[in-house]
């Protein structure tokens, strides 16, 4: 497993001595969990969620009538950096 | 007596505690005695008026910090009530303050906690359990009688049985999330702890229910949980996987369970054997599904528009790593990277299909083991409380520790762990009982009489009130 290249897809700069911990630590939790494979699932169904059967039922559609939102200056108000409205970032390009 | 010289009495309690166990992240002196004073001068009746509880600091409290226990949210104030804190303060109850926890939920003992360790109060030197490990000491240490923790796999049952109290996992869909930071959104709950199941039962009969601000909380009807508390429980089925009983279990813990089981036989519970042959697959499930859950889910922590932010970054892709990485700790990024390769191209099916079909298995063994009895006993944990430092280098020995909790989860299906007695340390020891979807009255009906006939009496040293 390339531990670099994971955590760059999840947005995580880690350092060299990082990847000499996580890597040795994250190929043993894959050696762990791949003991799924034991299991014939050829003919199960995945379970997708947690919901229950009631749960599935439950009608969770709401009537389309706008409602009190945040607002902009709730919204704004724990940001690192706001200006005039909005999020300040550093340069995207 | 005034609600408010209860309520001043409770925090000083907290506050003379709090250097030692480290169990809450902020208590909330101020907020708490004008809201007392307030209700001394309510006329209304309401269900918890004047009751203290201590909030898991993932459980968002408006203009309350609510950090998760992680640097990333450290000056972080909600912006909003979750519904469960709503209700709570609706109903008359006093949020006293935010409960420690293990960083964004993630592990078993509240070591992973950026804001430092809580402990045991039966024992300093060792943890409390977690994730939800401050609101389980300052409900073991006497502090309040109840508080609220969350639960993904097993973080509010298992530091209940470390710390000797009873700690309650609902159905998924019984008590909203909104409100609660997303950690693995198909599995997570909020959960109660309680000095008793009468307290867990008062703080659910508040906070249960369908919320149109979470739409996975489903529409069933709510029962009366106290009435049903003392209900006979002679000629209840209580299931008994015996087949789980054996590798990794501490056999003081195996003999308080064996205890148990023949104490509710006393009792006219009738005890059968059961299988559930897929739950040694649990750990490995979870630990596929809920990592990437929170991959998705802790995205969103990127130093834009809360939380901290890092120095000094000259682009915007930058200033999402460099927060992250000096934002988040070792755990979370541990298994933020997990839950990314499950899910990384290639990887897919191998791992969270694979995973989430063996989540099908698990909850099968569950529907056709409840054809056979009520409620199923396990242990709840197949250790006592361990030291601090023990597992910490050790990511699998540490998961294992949720190995009786995590099917719970996995099969959205309700959970409580029940005091059942010491270990030859002193330790306490809790027996778990799940139950079939809804059966919320049961589990609390069933721990309520085994709590009222074999209580634990034993107190933790260190102990308030």
């Amino acid at each position: 497993m390339d531990v670099r290249q994971v955590a760059k897809l999840a947005h995580l700069e880690i350092t060299d001595e990082e990847v000499a911990i996580y890597t040795p630590q994250m190929k043993n939790i894959v050696a762990y969990v791949e003991q799924l494979n034991e299991l014939d699932t050829s003919n199960v169904e995945p379970m997708l969620g947690g919901l229950t059967p009631e749960g599935e039922t439950t009608n969770a559609i709401r009537e389309d009538i706008p409602h009190q939102s945040l607002g902009q200056e709730k919204a704004l108000s724990q940001a690192p950096s706001a200006v005039a409205g909005h999020f300040q970032v550093p340069k995207v390009l | 007596m005034s609600i408010k010289s209860t309520i001043e009495k409770v925090i000083e309690n907290a506050e003379k505690l709090n250097p030692t166990l480290n169990s809450f992240l902020s208590i909330e002196r101020e907020y708490a005695l004008n809201r007392a004073e307030e209700l001394d001068q309510n006329q209304d009746d309401l269900a918890l008026k004047g009751f203290a509880i201590a909030i898991k600091d993932n459980i968002c409290t408006e203009g309350m910090q609510t950090t998760c226990g992680s640097k990333i949210l450290h000056n972080y104030k909600a912006h909003y009530d979750s519904t469960a804190a709503s209700r709570l303060k609706e109903a008359g109850a006093i949020i006293i303050g935010k409960a420690n926890m293990d960083e964004f939920a993630m592990g078993s003992s509240n070591e992973s906690s950026a804001f430092g360790i809580c402990r045991n109060p039966w024992d300093t030197e060792r943890v409390p359990g977690g994730s939800s490990g401050g609101s389980a000491v300052a409900v073991a240490s006497g502090v309040v009688r109840a508080s609220l923790g969350s639960e993904t796999g097993g973080s509010v049952r298992q530091p209940a049985s470390l710390c000797g109290i009873v700690g309650f996992k609902p159905t998924y869909g019984r008590i909203s999330r909104f409100g609660l930071v997303a950690f693995a959104s198909s599995l997570d709950n909020i959960g109660i702890f309680g000095q008793t199941s009468e307290d867990v039962a008062k703080v659910l009969s508040v906070i249960a229910g369908r919320d149109k601000n979470d739409t996975t909380s489903a529409d069933v009807a709510v029962p009366n949980y106290i009435s049903e508390l003392s209900n006979e429980i002679s000629g209840k089925k209580i299931g008994v996987p015996r087949a789980l009983f054996g590798e990794g279990l501490d056999a003081d813990v195996k003999n308080a369970v064996e205890q148990s089981i023949e104490n509710y036989r006393k009792l006219g519970a009738e005890i059968v054997d059961v299988e559930l042959p897929h739950a040694q697959y649990g750990i490995a499930v979870y630990y596929i599904i809920a990592t990437a859950e929170a991959s998705s889910n802790l995205a969103r922590f990127d130093g834009v528009r809360y939380g901290f932010r890092a120095e000094g970054s000259h682009s915007l892709r930058e200033n999402y790593y460099k927060t992250r990485e000096e934002g988040f700790g070792a755990e979370v990024k541990r298994r933020i990277m997990l839950g990314t390769y499950v899910l990384s191209s290639g990887y897919y099916d191998a791992y969270y299909s694979k995973a989430q079909k063996v989540r099908n298995l698990i909850r099968q063994d569950y529907i056709n083991a409840f054809e056979k009895c009520d409620v199923i006993l396990t242990p709840t944990s197949p250790t006592t409380a361990f030291k601090i430092g023990e597992k910490s280098d050790d990511p699998i020995s540490m998961y294992l520790s949720d190995i009786y909790t995590v099917s719970a989860n996995l099969a959205a299906i309700p959970g409580i762990s029940v005091p059942c007695g010491l270990s030859n340390e002193g330790l306490p020891i809790g027996l778990q009982l799940v139950g079939k979807h809804w059966a919320e009255s049961t589990l609390l009906n069933m721990a309520n009489v085994y709590e009222k006939e074999f209580p634990l009496n034993a107190k933790p040293p260190i102990f308030v009130g």
